[in-house]
């Protein structure tokens, strides 16, 4: 019992960093109809920003408190990778709205490709790792909790009511909903089409940002590579929990790291990711609108 | 293969027969308890106000809703039956042979309006191809069924009058044309029902006329029934042999466009009068409806709600 | 770039204020984006300890370069293209010029000739050593792509249908041909239909349940396809030997004739000098694969420029632009996306023994979701549906990463510890998105009719509708 708890706890946290990346796939799909595949590569940049903000912090600013360090890292993760994704959009997508379809998924998957080869060329292909941040580990009832791992449920638990609460409270929240329902009919209404689906992605990108900060507190570790793999299961997540839905993609996120890690516990470690695609498939077959999602009627 | 049992048989002339027919999405009742039937070699339609359900009718009938309740039989000229409930949308095409047309035209616009026309006759041509397998070998016969399938591409071409746009695009077309292409488009499947949603929508008088005589010519020269929705009042008045009328899923009226023409509720489904107005107005719909079989009346694109 | 709508005092004035000001922006955005990925670098020091370098000279050069950069485009390339997209529109808009000219008409053919004599020519030109880097590294490699974005194609380009996961039959084909010719020895042209067929067999089983779905569901469900059939052989170690991959398969042979293993008694290399017999071996072996793929390329082009014109092909291309008005005319969508699914599969499935026989070595790494974005980014590139701007797209992408290669004369501009190769992926990915934002119907935007009445007009892809299924 103890073991399922502990493994359950260990999914959680990880099923959050899935989820925060998820939000960003999930919007910017609801918004344009597009999978932007260069997200999971948006987080990878974020992971690399909070390293190298570690790194300046802890060479030069000597005895500064984990506490503000982590935000320090989690505020320069989230402007990079936030503006490393409006610079996207605008060169990358942009030019392609209304174009064909697979066009700009073409350049998502070709923006992919640029940004992890440019971690690759610039910071060098090894892993990079960097000493613990937070080691406090708290043992309650046969079951370890680590910090890290409260941490990242809490920022995780903020970071979605506060999105929640933009989507579905603000002036703003109501743009981006009307400009996925309609995009022509929502520009004669007045709304800044461009303005508001750029703004999608700045804010899919800054929860990215965030998830970047948080893996790497968690792994300790960063690598060029690391966008590929978190960001196929962030979508996979976001899928599941039927995409455009926000509590949907925490949702698949959560379920997503609690196969991962109940799937690696109980069976065998190395088919974990198969585990993980077969049910997105079985769920996608039997449910294709997802968990949350709502379904789509056919229209004839 | 769907074949109706025996108790369902339809009489010789009846082509369709919706029976008991309820389609619910959710919480709203789209169609209540609708009956009626189509006789062969007849043209009805099928005529109500907005949101009246005609199109979902239309999307039972030809299986891309399946109803909640009823059953929905259709007999062919050899008499084999089909029970078109429980069918597959593509089955109904291919083997009970009812065709239909799409409200907000649905063409291959990418493709040129002679492949329009060849991709409708595709089972034909699977046949003759055996299956794509002998055709790749550049076996003879699907040489000429191919060939074949050119001609009666160009004989219905010659019908809508657009042998001369074969080979532009589809999506190239003005409206009035692509609709006329879309109703050629499903008779090359070869249909003993040919159902059309709003054939006359947005066009403009001339064109309606050019489509009176095509629909007209449809029936006499191709053992083929018709079943349509339509608003335009002087298309259904000058052409349509049985008149169905549907308010809010229901049927109001049934008959000739003469007696539907002068049902009190069918006046007031209408106009959304109160019954003891509707002696008032008779006179007035009179005058109009005389004008419309008289073809003055222009198309009324409206648009239904689906 | 919004349009300035203020009197037209002085235009150019006006461009050039404009273009400053667009150019000072790019600096600033582009000293934020690359600030702390260029201007500093994390490395390990002796202690293994991450450090920072500082690299502010590059930090500056990218900078510099995106001002000028944006400037040039503004300020010259802007009113070019504005000037050039008038000319383009006050031209008839009428339809395009059907190919007539010899040239154009047979482009295929005269491909074809220029590659039979391709080796023979670079034999002659480079002689035998060189001409291998050709004949393998540049013709049979491109033509590997050609292959698999012909056989993508017919997936993606025809019947619309989104594939993510196309190399998971790549992958099949490899691994079905290096392990029963490991295991049961059997031959390679016994193979190769073999492989093709387990790969069509698997494209039914798989796509079978998911073809139901809409079109970016079904994109995901192949993705994961495709990432759990390379899981599984990387972790089903006992046949597939996991990431160490499968080594030693067989080569092909000229049809069990002749053998080109240099101690089988049949070698091929028997029919040379005695001195010369290994590199002549492996330059024959090389220049025999080359035709061996490029008439696995014919046959796909020609099955497939038939299957065009024949009613599966056509149904594909209505699927297309419209599969609800494919159902109400009869056609069996699920059976006729499967089709095409299954015959996509086989092509890849071709390509991947072809490719097993080629390297005599396979591991999981050469199929990873990578692979299949390149495949699918040639497709698109190349202009979906058509053969020939397929064929170019590999030629220009493929070709093009692979001469990036031999770029060293950049050392002595960069310094000696500048490696070319690292870019490689790097400029691929920007050609990916430069191409595709300034030709989004891809190379060749014309789609060519199967069938016509009078004259045979090609249609310009802008009426082609997107994929849904």
């Amino acid at each position: 019992m103890e073991y399922f708890i502990q493994q359950t706890i260990n999914g959680v946290t990880l099923g959050s960093v899935y989820g925060m990346i998820a939000i960003g796939y999930t919007m910017v799909y609801g918004i344009i109809g597009m999978i932007n595949f260069s997200h999971g590569d948006v987080f990878m940049l974020g992971t690399f920003a909070a390293l190298i903000m570690f790194l300046i912090l802890t060479s030069l600013v000597a005895g500064m408190g984990v506490a503000a360090m982590l935000l320090v890292m989690m505020a320069t993760a989230i402007v990079m990778s936030s503006l490393w994704s409006w610079v996207i959009e605008r060169i990358a997508y942009r030019p392609l709205r209304g174009s064909f379809r697979l066009a700009p998924l073409i350049t998502a998957i070709g923006m992919s490709i640029v940004l992890s080869n440019f971690i690759q060329v610039t910071q060098g292909p090894r892993n990079k790792p960097i000493p613990p941040m937070v080691t406090e580990v708290y043992a309650i009832a046969g079951v370890t909790i680590s910090l890290k791992q409260i941490l990242i449920v809490l920022i995780t638990v903020v970071m979605m009511t506060a999105f929640w609460y933009i989507v579905t409270k603000t002036s703003l929240g109501r743009a981006q909903r009307a400009t996925e329902q309609d995009r022509k009919m929502a520009a004669l209404l007045g709304i800044d089409v461009d303005r508001t689906i750029s703004i999608t992605f700045v804010m899919g990108a800054s929860l990215a940002g965030v998830a970047g900060t948080m893996y790497l507190m968690y792994y300790g570790v960063a690598t060029f590579s690391d966008g590929f793999i978190p960001g196929v299961k962030a979508f996979t997540a976001a899928v599941l929990g039927g995409i455009g839905s926000l509590p949907g993609a925490l949702l698949g996120g959560l379920l997503i790291g609690l196969i991962e890690s109940l799937w690696s516990a109980y069976f065998s470690i190395a088919y974990k990711d198969v585990a993980t695609f077969s049910i997105l498939a079985i769920v996608l077959i039997f449910k294709p609108s997802g968990l949350l999602g709502r379904p789509e009627i056919e229209k004839v | 293969m769907t074949q109706a049992t025996e108790e369902g048989r339809l009489s010789g002339d009846e082509v369709l027969r919706v029976e008991h027919m309820t389609m619910r999405f959710g919480g709203l009742i789209a169609i209540n308890d609708l009956s009626f039937s189509a006789r062969r070699g007849e043209i009805t339609a099928l005529i109500g106000p907005n949101g009246a359900g005609k199109t979902t009718v239309f999307n039972c009938v030809t299986g891309f809703y399946k109803p909640t309740m009823g059953r929905i039989l259709m007999r062919r000229s050899g008499g084999a039956e089909f029970n078109l409930e429980r069918m597959s949308d593509f089955e109904i095409n291919r083997d009970a042979r009812v065709s239909r047309t799409f409200q907000n035209i649905r063409l291959f616009t990418g493709l040129t309006v002679l492949e329009n026309l060849l991709v409708a006759q595709h089972n034909a041509l699977m046949k003759s191809s055996g299956f794509t397998v002998l055709g790749l070998l550049g076996w003879r016969p699907y040489k000429d069924a191919a060939k074949e399938a050119v001609e009666k591409a160009r004989y219905w071409l010659e019908m809508i009058n657009l042998v001369h746009r074969a080979d532009d695009p589809a999506g190239d077309l003005p409206y009035g044309e692509q609709r006329r292409l879309e109703i050629a488009r499903a008779m090359c499947t070869g249909p003993e029902l040919l159902c059309l949603d709003e054939p006359a929508a947005g066009l403009n008088p001339r064109e309606s006329l050019e489509l009176n005589t095509l629909l007209r010519a449809i029936r006499e020269k191709h053992d083929v029934s018709l079943l349509l929705i339509e608003h335009d009042m002087s298309v259904v008045m000058q052409i349509s042999d049985h008149v169905v009328v549907l308010e809010y899923g229901a049927k109001i009226s049934d008959g000739t466009p003469r007696h539907v023409q002068n049902d009190p509720k069918v006046i007031a489904a209408y106009l959304g009068v109160e019954d003891d107005e509707v002696e008032e107005v008779l006179e007035e719909i009179e005058e109009v409806a005389e004008e419309a079989t008289h073809g003055h009346q222009g198309g009324q694109p409206t648009g239904d709600a689906r | 770039m919004t349009v300035i709508s203020q009197p037209p005092r002085r235009p150019s004035d006006d461009r050039l204020k404009r273009a400053l000001r667009e150019a000072l922006l790019a600096g600033l955005i582009s000293l934020g984006m690359f600030v702390l990925y260029v201007g500093l670098q994390t490395t390990q020091d002796i202690r293994n300890q991450l450090v920072l370098n500082q690299r502010w000279g590059l930090l500056a050069i990218l900078v510099a370069l995106a001002v000028v950069g944006r400037f040039l485009i503004v300020y010259l390339l802007g009113p070019w293209f504005a000037a050039r997209k008038a000319a383009k529109a006050a031209r008839a808009v009428g339809a395009e010029a059907p190919p007539q000219n010899f040239l154009r008409r047979n482009v295929g053919w005269i491909a074809l000739l220029a590659l039979m004599i391709f080796p023979m020519a670079m034999l002659w030109l480079v002689g035998p050593q060189k001409s291998l880097k050709w004949v393998d590294n540049y013709g049979v490699q491109i033509l590997i792509y050609v292959m698999l974005a012909w056989g993508l194609n017919i997936v993606v380009g025809l019947a619309g249908l989104l594939d993510l996961g196309y190399v998971a039959f790549y992958a099949v084909g490899a691994y079905s041909y290096a392990l029963l010719s490991l295991y049961f020895g059997l031959s390679f042209w016994t193979l190769l239909p073999l492989a093709g067929i387990l790969a069509a067999f698997w494209g039914i089983i798989l796509g079978f349940p998911v073809l139901r779905l809409r079109g970016d569901y079904l994109a995901v469900v192949t993705l994961a396809f495709g990432e759990i059939i390379r899981l599984v052989l990387i972790n089903w170690t006992d046949v597939t030997r996991g990431t160490f991959g499968v080594t030693g398969v067989p080569k092909a042979s000229i049809f069990g004739i002749w053998s080109f293993d240099f101690n089988a008694a049949n070698s091929f290399g028997k029919l040379f000098d005695p001195e010369l017999r290994r590199p002549t071996l492996n330059s024959a072996y090389k220049i025999f694969l080359f035709y061996v793929i490029l008439a696995m390329c014919a046959i796909t082009a020609m099955v497939t420029i038939r299957l065009r014109n024949m009613p599966i092909g056509r149904a594909w291309e209505a699927l297309r632009e419209d599969e609800i008005a494919c159902r109400s005319l009869g056609i069996n969508t699920v059976t006729t996306k499967l089709t095409a699914f299954s015959i996509g599969a086989m092509f890849g499935g071709f390509a991947g023994a072809f490719f097993a026989a080629r390297q005599g070595f396979i591991s999981p790494e050469s199929f990873t979701f990578h692979e299949s974005a390149i495949i699918l980014a040639v497709v698109v590139l190349g202009g979906m549906g058509s053969l020939f701007g397929i064929a170019v797209a590999a030629v220009v992408m493929i070709g093009g990463t692979e001469a990036l290669r031999e770029l060293h004369f950049l050392k002595t501009l960069f310094g000696p510890e500048f490696t070319p190769e690292l870019y490689r992926m790097l400029i691929f990915g920007l050609a990916m998105v430069i191409v595709m934002v300034l030709k989004p119907r891809g190379l060749v935007s014309v789609r060519n009719p199967t069938a016509f009445l009078h004259e045979r007009k090609a249609v310009s892809s802008a009426f082609t509708k997107e994929g849904h299924g």
